[in-house]
């Protein structure tokens, strides 16, 4: 068990690919020399050469268009999109290339191909630097969507996305790249089906479901709950897609109440989703409609009102207290 | 540029010759074909094409080109002061790229439409943008800051590249204006043209490609403005391209010109002459400025992690500001009592730029709201109405049970 951050977690979990896997290779703008705006691949051309860590031009079209030629020739690239706001040039390539190159080919053709864009706001930045555009990409069917919470997962995720053969994007909560925690470096990671929800949390008057930079938040709010007598259930997603259904039914069942957290807008997002799926397979179990807390429907506000924006503990606890109060 | 306009004929450059002068050119030799008027010397040469420009610029005008320059480097100073100590969130400082910037925006007529990107601030002065305005959005209380119609100076764009195709259809919007007109004479309107500005980096995005070609193919009224400062954050010109960047306008079917960034004077007259090229109605030409940005990318960045300072020092020594006080001085055009009232401006300049930085008002998340779309629109209004219920809910209650909890009781 080693402590370490969110940042240095997915710096060794691609260490550990590079070493492990010689057709791995890493791609971006900035990620050679300098390691990336948030040095996440500090020190991998040094060790690995610009072969195998390529600080490419700065086009996001050409990073993922190349990338797919390369996992056709059977490379395994993992792409590093320098913001959220900027992964829109490559927006086409993902979408349209990427992720139906499988389903085109009948299935002959895998192009495994791993994206890790830092996303999500709360760091005080510019304008592009703050999006959650996750459902963006969750509505295109032939990607698979993760995001860790903790360094453990960040770990093991990114090389778990590696080894698979689709598509991967990685939505990285960067403002949580500092976020200490433990890493065991021994577990049968790839074990670790990076596709399931864990349950962090027990509780048994409702649930609420959350994942990448809002699962601390999840956890704060549960534990401010239940100095009020509330037991509340916390969830982390960890997979966008696929979502793990299962797991927020069963807990749904148990608790008969769901809120579910993202700081994406909430119109068209994830969270409609779980709440639409979860009235169909809990309907009876329901005591409540299921509540999301999420962002507003307009552009990532600047940042001296991101705090008025941002799901935070209390926007949680109100959600609660209109769940609880049905 | 030598004897002749800019041609866009093949001139036959072998790309592997080319790669040994580009990697010169990273380490600061500029290449032979480039357009310089004022060396770092401070002395003025001759061209065949481009004096009869420079010859235009009173004594007046060359003592307006310094007094600007030196104005937004006090700012720039400033503002990365202001970011230090914590007045804004982040700063892109321009310190090398003065010439690029003072020189083009003042060849430019107030009726020409600029889109900068947004590391141009010397721009912005050329164009009366109040310059505490512009620290609106690093201070993070904007995503603009000026009305672009007020000195037809867009707002900054931080997606890369994206802007190069707007200034393409707003030059086609200037072309059909024209037809308009011509069938009416009072509404005639001076000619203008459009300037788009980006970096060596962002010419590798697609959209410069596709803004090229859609410039091209309609003869669109624009000058591409790229500012080659050698460095995209950390990587290197020649791995965005191992020709001169001016090169590709000839695949495009157009002119284009590298200039000496760093010579104010040559800076001035290549874009006066492109603004005029375009404006006439002969379509688009490419400026490629060859500068430095002698700072860090942006206050976050460490240009230590990937530069050696004696490139550094190498360019500081063809400073922009140096060559062209030494012209005034050995011409008699500025004496030290000139330099001093230009130092004192720029003193009052910071003072005012600092003043009115602290004093930005915070904006209210209501007004988000309010402009997300131009007519209503029933689910902005619940998101409002539902935030306005839940704020009120927290009036005249001073620890929630969450906001005990944020405070880590
Ligand atoms: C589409 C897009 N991708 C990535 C970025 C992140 N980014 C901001 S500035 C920059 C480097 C730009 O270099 P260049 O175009 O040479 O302009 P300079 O900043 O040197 O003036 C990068 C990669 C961005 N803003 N937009």
């Amino acid at each position: 068990m080693t402590t370490m951050t969110i940042a240095k977690a997915i710096n060794e979990g691609l260490r550990a690919t590079l070493a492990a896997n010689p057709k791995s290779l890493l791609m971006g703008e900035d990620i050679g020399p300098l390691g990336g705006v948030y040095r996440v691949t500090d020190g991998l051309i040094g060790e690995f050469g610009p072969d195998r860590v390529v600080d490419t031009p700065l086009a996001e079209s050409g990073i993922i268009g190349t990338a797919i030629g390369l996992a056709l020739r059977g490379y395994s690239p993992v792409c590093e999109i320098q913001f959220d706001g900027f992964v829109f040039p490559g927006f086409n390539q993902i979408t349209t290339q990427l992720a139906k190159m499988h389903a085109r080919s009948n299935g002959s053709l895998t192009v495994p191909v791993v994206i890790r864009i830092p996303y999500g706001g709360g760091i005080g930045s510019v304008e592009h630097h703050s999006e959650s555009p996750e459902a963006l990409f969750a509505h295109t069917a032939g990607l698979r969507i993760i995001t860790p919470s903790n360094p453990h997962d960040a770990y093991w995720m990114v090389q778990q996305a590696v080894q698979c053969q689709d598509p991967v994007i990685i939505f990285e909560p960067k403002r949580r790249y500092w976020l200490k925690g433990d890493v065991d470096v021994q577990a049968p990671g790839p074990a670790e089906d990076p596709f399931k929800a864990h349950v962090l949390r027990e509780g048994t008057d409702a649930t609420v479901v959350a994942y990448g930079p809002l699962v601390p938040v999840a956890l704060a709010a549960a534990n401010a709950a239940e100095e009020d007598g509330r037991s509340v259930e916390v969830i982390d997603l960890r997979s966008i897609s696929p979502i793990d259904f299962d797991t927020v039914t069963a807990s749904v069942k148990k608790t008969g109440r769901l809120i579910v957290a993202h700081e994406a807008p909430t119109f068209g997002g994830i969270g409609g989703e779980i709440a639409a799926r979860i009235s169909e397979r809990a309907f009876h179990s329901l005591e409540s409609p299921v509540i999301r807390v999420g962002g507003f429907h307009m552009p990532y506000p600047v940042a001296k009102v991101e705090e008025d924006y941002l799901p935070d503990i209390d926007r949680i606890l109100e959600a609660l207290d209109r769940a609880l109060s049905y | 540029m030598g004897t002749h306009l800019p041609s866009t004929e093949f001139d036959g450059t072998a790309v592997d010759d080319q790669r040994e002068a580009d990697a010169e050119a990273v380490m600061g030799e500029p290449p032979a074909q480039m357009v310089q008027l004022l060396g770092p010397d401070g002395k003025l040469g001759a061209d065949p094409v481009f004096s009869e420009y420079a010859d235009k610029l009173t004594p007046e005008d060359l003592r307006g080109l310094y007094a600007d320059m030196a104005a937004i480097r006090r700012f720039d100073v400033e503002a990365t002061a202001l970011q230090r100590q914590g007045q804004l969130a982040l700063w892109v400082p321009l310190t090398g790229q003065e010439a690029a910037q003072i020189g083009s925006g003042r060849a430019s007529q107030p009726q020409d439409y600029i889109f900068p990107t947004y590391r141009e601030h010397g721009v912005a002065l050329t164009r009366n943008v109040d310059l505490a305005e512009l620290l609106r959005q690093f201070r993070g209380v904007s995503n603009g800051g000026w009305n672009p119609k007020d000195t037809n100076f867009h707002l900054y764009t931080l997606v890369l590249a994206a802007q190069t195709l707007h200034a393409v259809g707003y030059a086609m919007g200037i072309q059909r204006d024209q037809k308009l007109a011509a069938s009416d004479r009072a509404g005639r309107q001076p000619d203008a043209a459009v300037i788009a500005y980006f970096g060596d980096g962002a010419s590798s995005e697609g959209d410069v490609h596709e803004s090229m070609v859609f410039a091209s193919s309609y003869k669109a009224p624009v000058v591409f403005f790229c500012q080659n400062n050698h460095w995209a954050i950390s990587v290197p010109t020649n791995v965005q391209t191992r020709v001169p960047l001016s090169n590709r306008a000839k695949g495009y079917g157009f002119p284009g010109i590298r200039v000496d960034g760093n010579d104010v004077v040559a800076v001035h007259a290549v874009t006066e002459w492109a603004l005029e090229h375009a404006r006439q109605g002969k379509g688009p030409v490419l400026i490629e400025a060859f500068t430095y940005r002698v700072g860090a990318h942006t206050t976050a960045d460490d240009p230590t992690k990937y530069r050696h300072s004696d490139e550094e020092d190498a360019w500081r020594a063809k400073d922009p500001l140096a060559r062209l006080e030494k012209y005034l001085r050995a011409e008699g055009l500025a004496d030290d009592a000139y330099f001093a009232k230009v130092k004192s401006d720029g003193d009052e300049l910071a003072a005012y730029v600092r003043r009115t930085a602290h004093d930005l008002e915070n904006p209210d998340i209501r007004t988000a709201f309010a402009n997300v779309y131009a007519e209503a629109h029933p689910l902005v209004a619940e998101e409002l109405a539902w935030f306005e219920e839940y704020s009120a809910g927290f009036a005249g209650e001073e620890e929630s049970a969450g906001q005990a909890a944020k405070a880590g009781h």
